[in-house]
């Protein structure tokens, strides 16, 4: 059997008839991440005691008959996301020793399904980044090139995907951090409608933006884990009461009569040209099974990066907040009192980038420029949000570029911070007006670097979305998701 | 449009209790002022009438009974903490 081949569905299957068993896929993968850490730097933790045992233990449930939607599929987990009793980091020096006392809800429902939690991935700080070079513990290299930067801030759950280390993996995206890096891996990368997902035990950066989602090679994967991670959650005051949705048995190719958008402001100057023809490509096969393409126009779109950092930030300088050498692991040495130790636990626990963004956002927050910033990229907000409800009030889904450019060298962004903002500015503007999204491959430039196509929908319609994608999916004959598929 | 200089960053460090050494205040200074500069785009658009978005949220107000529910072990909560004593977590002192 052919493991590196197998979808999560066929993995569920083939455990669930006793053809392989749960230990045979975590050693094969493990070995695979192991011997390529080195190169990917994909993992921050990856527990092969921890994981061999839950293999067993679902091989061990399966001899008594137990069923799961997951069952024995290792997937790989930011290292945002709690997990009880294995170290979560959020690639942080002050948390880089912190072991959750509980399991985030999403952990808890992949486990109910029988799912492996298969290591930890590495990320930007605090999942603030677009490259992954943010991460205490190192960048993290895109397996297309390995010079280059695999996206952020969910850059080693993209690489888990695209170096085939696992079958799946979970990310957050708070700008863009799901589907950025799944356009610069070229794997399928999904940011569900806010509230859909409990973000109970995902380490907050903006809570009103943040949503937990699948990386995946195939659609089909991509519906399953989302319909596993769906469930209303009580302790999440902000998940949505709604009956689970069964993505992937209600999957349909047919798209005929789909209407189309194609914002005008998304194909602008900066854009690379392969990109463009990637996209323009796309909506050639789309037209052809049967979608109508509308252009449409999203007139605030370049606003979306200016009010995003001044949200997001001021979101984050509140959530940071916390991590003042108290309950958390690490407490700088030698302070004479409480508040030098909240500064210097602070000042040597946080990297550059996470400074700068509390900075921001206290700046945004403070008193004298609260009005200015805060509350103004705040009705600033109103406006993208509304472009959104007026388009989808013309078309069912939206159609566009996931990032303006493919994958860049590592060092290249990092000593300009707009530079690296302005690539979320596809992404950034669907957390602000609380939709969902996805990233799909759409062919590769002349570097033979991935490009990914955003398809955005309305309101909890993640289904639309998933169908758009598949039918795209089935028409191009699948997608060459890792530069080692056939290897 | 807010003067940003080294005193203004030096005030929001304070704010965020964070601090800068001086060799990374230029730096530091110089990246904040572009982003502000930046963001002062936001000026051109005339937003008096729009009422702000805080969050994208269906719920109104999640409420729930007032009843006594299962909680983590002090132990667990505290295995984290630097310090701690008597299943409290523990800190420097407060006053001289």
């Amino acid at each position: 059997m052919n493991i590196k081949k197998l979808n999560t569905i066929e993995i569920k299957n083939s455990i669930e008839n006793r053809e392989i068993k749960a230990q045979e896929i975590a050693e094969y993968y493990l070995k695979r991440a192991i011997s390529l850490q080195e190169k990917t730097n994909a993992f921050i933790t990856l527990d092969e005691e921890n994981i061999l045992k839950q293999a067993k233990d679902i091989d061990n449930q399966v001899e008594k008959g137990f069923k799961g939607k997951l069952t024995g599929v290792p997937i790989a987990i930011k290292d945002n996301i709690c997990t009880k009793g294995l170290r979560t980091t959020c690639a942080s020096k002050i948390l880089s020793n912190f072991v959750p006392p509980y399991d985030a809800t999403v952990i808890e429902n992949l486990k109910k399904e029988g799912a492996i939690i298969f290591g930890k991935t590495n990320m930007d700080e605090f999942a603030m980044g677009s490259s992954n070079e943010t991460s205490y513990f190192g960048p993290v290299k895109n397996p297309w090139d390995m010079e280059r930067i695999p996206g952020g801030s969910s850059g080693g759950s993209a690489v888990a995907v695209s170096a085939i280390l696992a079958p799946a993996s979970l990310g957050s995206d708070t700008g863009g951090s799901i589907r950025q890096p799944a356009s610069l891996c070229g794997v399928v990368g999904m940011k569900p409608t806010y509230g859909r997902i409990s973000r109970y035990g995902l380490i907050a950066f903006g809570s009103s933006l943040d949503q937990i989602g699948p990386f995946a090679r195939s659609i089909e994967d991509c519906a399953l884990i989302l319909e596993v991670i769906s469930k209303y959650d009580p302790r999440d005051s902000t998940s949505i009461n709604l009956k689970t949705p069964e993505y992937l048995k209600n999957l349909n190719e047919d798209i005929r009569g789909l209407k189309i958008g194609v914002p005008k402001e998304y194909f602008i100057d900066g854009v690379e040209e392969d990109i463009i023809k990637g996209i323009n490509d796309a909506v050639e096969i789309l037209k052809k099974l049967g979608a109508e393409i509308r252009e449409i126009s999203l007139p605030h779109t370049k606003y979306g990066i200016a009010v995003y950092y001044l949200i997001a930030t001021a979101e984050a300088s509140s959530n940071l907040a916390r991590y003042d050498g108290v309950k958390y692991g690490f407490r700088a040495e030698n302070v004479k009192d409480l508040k030098e130790m909240y500064i210097k636990t602070k000042k040597e626990g946080f990297g550059e980038e996470v400074k700068r963004r509390i900075m921001l956002g206290t700046f945004s927050l403070a008193s004298g420029y609260y009005d200015a910033y805060y509350k103004k990229a705040s009705k600033v907000r109103t406006l993208i949000k509304n472009d959104f409800v007026n388009a989808f009030e013309k078309v069912d889904v939206i159609l566009c570029p996931t990032s303006p450019t493919t994958a860049f060298k590592i060092g290249e962004k990092t000593n300009d911070p707009i530079q690296m903002y302005l690539s979320d500015i596809f992404t950034i503007n669907v957390n602000l007006a609380g939709i969902p999204a996805i990233s799909v491959p759409c062919g590769f430039d002349k570097k033979g670097l991935p490009i990914g196509m955003q398809i955005i929908g309305n309101y909890f319609e993640e289904q639309v979305i998933l169908n758009a994608s598949y039918a795209y999916e089935k028409a191009v004959g699948g997608f060459k998701f890792s530069p080692f598929q056939e290897e | 449009m807010a003067e940003i200089n080294k005193d203004l960053v030096k005030y929001i460090a304070a704010l965020a209790r964070l601090e800068f050494d001086e060799e990374e205040l230029d730096d530091f200074t110089e990246k904040f002022k572009n982003i502000l500069d930046y963001v002062e785009q936001l000026k051109e658009l005339n937003v008096d009438n729009v009422a702000p978005t805080y969050h994208i949220n269906f719920n109104y107000n999640a409420m729930r009974e007032d009843e006594v529910r299962e909680s983590l072990e002090i132990s667990q909560v505290l295995r984290n903490a630097p310090d701690k004593k008597e299943g409290f977590f523990k800190v420097p002192r407060v006053l001289e």
